[in-house]
């Protein structure tokens, strides 16, 4: 198995008297998308800045590409690429001048310059437009744009902060696909915060929860869903009462039980055999048409794991 | 040296060659007013340099360089821009410099082209048959104590724009900053004991302006150095 691309070790960061980040410890596998989960205020955006040897951690370590964030900072930087909170375009240049600007940053040849501005616009529709200035683009391209100079030079590490954020479905589906096809393509590692929970389900292969600067899981969505988030049954039929529902209730592996019009919507505490329970039903006066069991959402799995902590 | 010409680059297209028709109309005000308004008043007093064209001169680019200034950096913090180049390999101090010596270049360059159309414009308003220009030894020193005088307003507009959340809040303070710098030197100048000025010829006066202006210059320069770091800068 190859080496972790990113390895943090009890990272802490203070501001003042209040603690962004406390004692966080997670690995990102080389070549996946991870997801960094949380609600606004979590420190996602200061575990970025952490990372890229922007802000200096009050304790712990963190290690990027094998870079030390405290020592190698720059060698950090060189080999990685970042979508910020902004997209940090400059408005008053076209679009080929601010892919040129970074190309130039990142010393690569003029020639190379122009072949990846070519590559990369030409992929995401933009070729006909990048002698236009950026500020008169509309938000979705510009973030289209930004994601293609993180990815300008090459890095095998991308960090996006947040890039949908704000964004209408259509606009965020249309840059998920952009995501998708540029990170397969590239073979880059991407580190996504995010608190777009459809996000992640689509993008990522692993996703770490983060609240109040404190991991709270972190795992495969699947896994995380079966581990922490239980089994949901769905029961179709008729007949369905109170009487169902308090038997049901009544059960040490039911977290929760409801009716939405003529299904039967049963919420269990962890794996377990449905057929038990069946009967019940049955025996209560429903009857049962089709039975489908689902596993817990990752949007269920992120408000359990919030739940849990404000208690 | 490869970052600071990219960060020149940047400059130079972005706030010179990106503005549009409004951004240049202030440079041309500036040209028009230093290079044919102010010799067209002053006449054979702006070739020979009197005190009052080379305080203009010195006081008006210092003025300009600082609205430069301020949008370049207080401009790229309101704008989101400055996060990403920190976020990248550059370093700080080519930002800086970068940032810093096209302000300065342009403007200088400004004072120069200024001072050569008003020399042009006296000698088309005498109508004599001679022509006339400034002594080169004067030339020299308005030229060297202009560059200096800019490089100080650039560093100081620095410090300024890095403690400003917005550009308009570092024009309005810098402003404030000419204006008491400008007081200060004249409480300077018209308190000095008489003896010490009698006592001191116009070459050694000049010496004493320039290496002041040299150490002022020196001392600002290392302070926006030290205060423009990434770690500041992310938390500003």
């Amino acid at each position: 198995m190859s080496e972790p691309i990113i390895r943090i070790e009890h990272l802490s960061r203070s501001f003042s008297t209040v603690k962004a980040i406390d004692d966080l410890s997670l690995e990102v596998p080389t070549g996946i998308v991870f997801g960094f989960l949380g609600p606004n205020g979590a420190g996602k955006t200061t575990t970025i800045h952490l990372l890229l040897g922007l802000l200096e951690p009050t304790q712990g370590q963190a290690k990027v590409m094998g870079f030390d964030t405290r020592s190698q900072a720059n060698e950090i930087r060189a080999k990685s690429g970042a979508l910020l909170e902004f997209s940090g375009l400059y408005e008053r240049l076209s679009a080929e001048d601010n892919l040129d600007l970074y190309g130039r940053i990142y010393r690569m040849p003029g020639p190379e310059r122009k072949a990846r501005a070519k590559e990369l616009l030409t992929h995401l529709d933009l070729w006909d437009r990048r002698k236009e200035k950026v500020g008169k683009w509309s938000r979705g391209m510009k973030q289209k744009l930004a994601v293609a100079r993180a990815l300008f030079h090459h890095p095998p590490l991308i960090f996006l902060d947040e890039p949908t954020a704000g964004f209408d479905p259509v606009a965020a589906a249309a840059l998920h696909a952009d995501l998708t096809s540029l990170v397969t393509r590239e073979g880059v590692t991407v580190f996504l915060n995010t608190h777009n929970l459809a996000e992640t389900e689509k993008l990522c292969a692993q996703v770490a929860v983060i609240r109040s600067g404190k991991l709270m899981t972190i795992g495969n969505p699947d896994q995380l869903r079966l581990e922490k988030g239980g089994l949901k049954v769905e029961i179709i039929g008729r007949g369905f009462n109170e009487q169902t529902l308090t038997l049901l209730r009544a059960r040490s592996e039911v977290e929760r039980a409801e009716i939405q019009n003529n299904r039967l919507l049963i919420e269990l505490r962890s794996q377990t055999e449905v057929g038990p329970l069946v009967t019940l039903i049955v025996q209560s006066g429903g009857e049962v048409e089709e039975i489908r069991r689902t596993g817990t959402s990752l949007e269920d799995l992120f408000l359990t794991l919030m739940k849990e902590e404000n208690k | 040296m490869n970052d600071l010409w990219t960060m020149i680059w940047k400059e130079w297209k972005d706030f010179l060659l990106s503005g549009g028709r409004s951004d240049l109309l202030r440079p041309l005000l500036i040209l028009g007013i230093l290079g044919i308004v102010l010799p067209l008043s002053f006449r054979l007093r702006w070739i020979d340099l009197d005190s009052a064209p080379v305080l203009i001169m010195l006081y008006a680019p210092s003025m300009f360089v600082t609205s430069f200034i301020g949008d370049a950096i207080a401009g790229e913090h309101e704008r989101h821009t400055l996060e990403t180049l920190l976020a990248s390999r550059i370093s700080d101090r080519a930002i800086l410099l970068g940032k810093v010596l096209v302000a300065v270049g342009f403007t200088w360059g400004m004072t120069l082209f200024s001072l050569l159309l008003g020399a042009i414009v006296v000698n088309w308003s005498q109508e004599q048959g001679q022509w006339v220009f400034y002594a080169p030894i004067n030339l020299f020193v308005v030229l060297v104590m202009s560059l200096l005088t800019i490089l100080l307003a650039a560093s100081g507009g620095v410090l300024i724009s890095l403690k400003s959340a917005t550009v308009r809040q570092a024009s309005q303070t810098m402003l404030l900053g000419e204006i008491l710098l400008g007081f200060a030197v004249y409480v300077v100048v018209r308190f000095l004991p008489a003896s010490m000025t009698a006592s001191l010829t116009t070459s050694q006066m000049v010496s004493i302006i320039l290496l002041s202006l040299v150490v002022l210059d020196a001392i600002l320069l290392a302070a926006s150095l030290v205060s423009f770091q990434r770690s500041r800068l992310i938390l500003g």
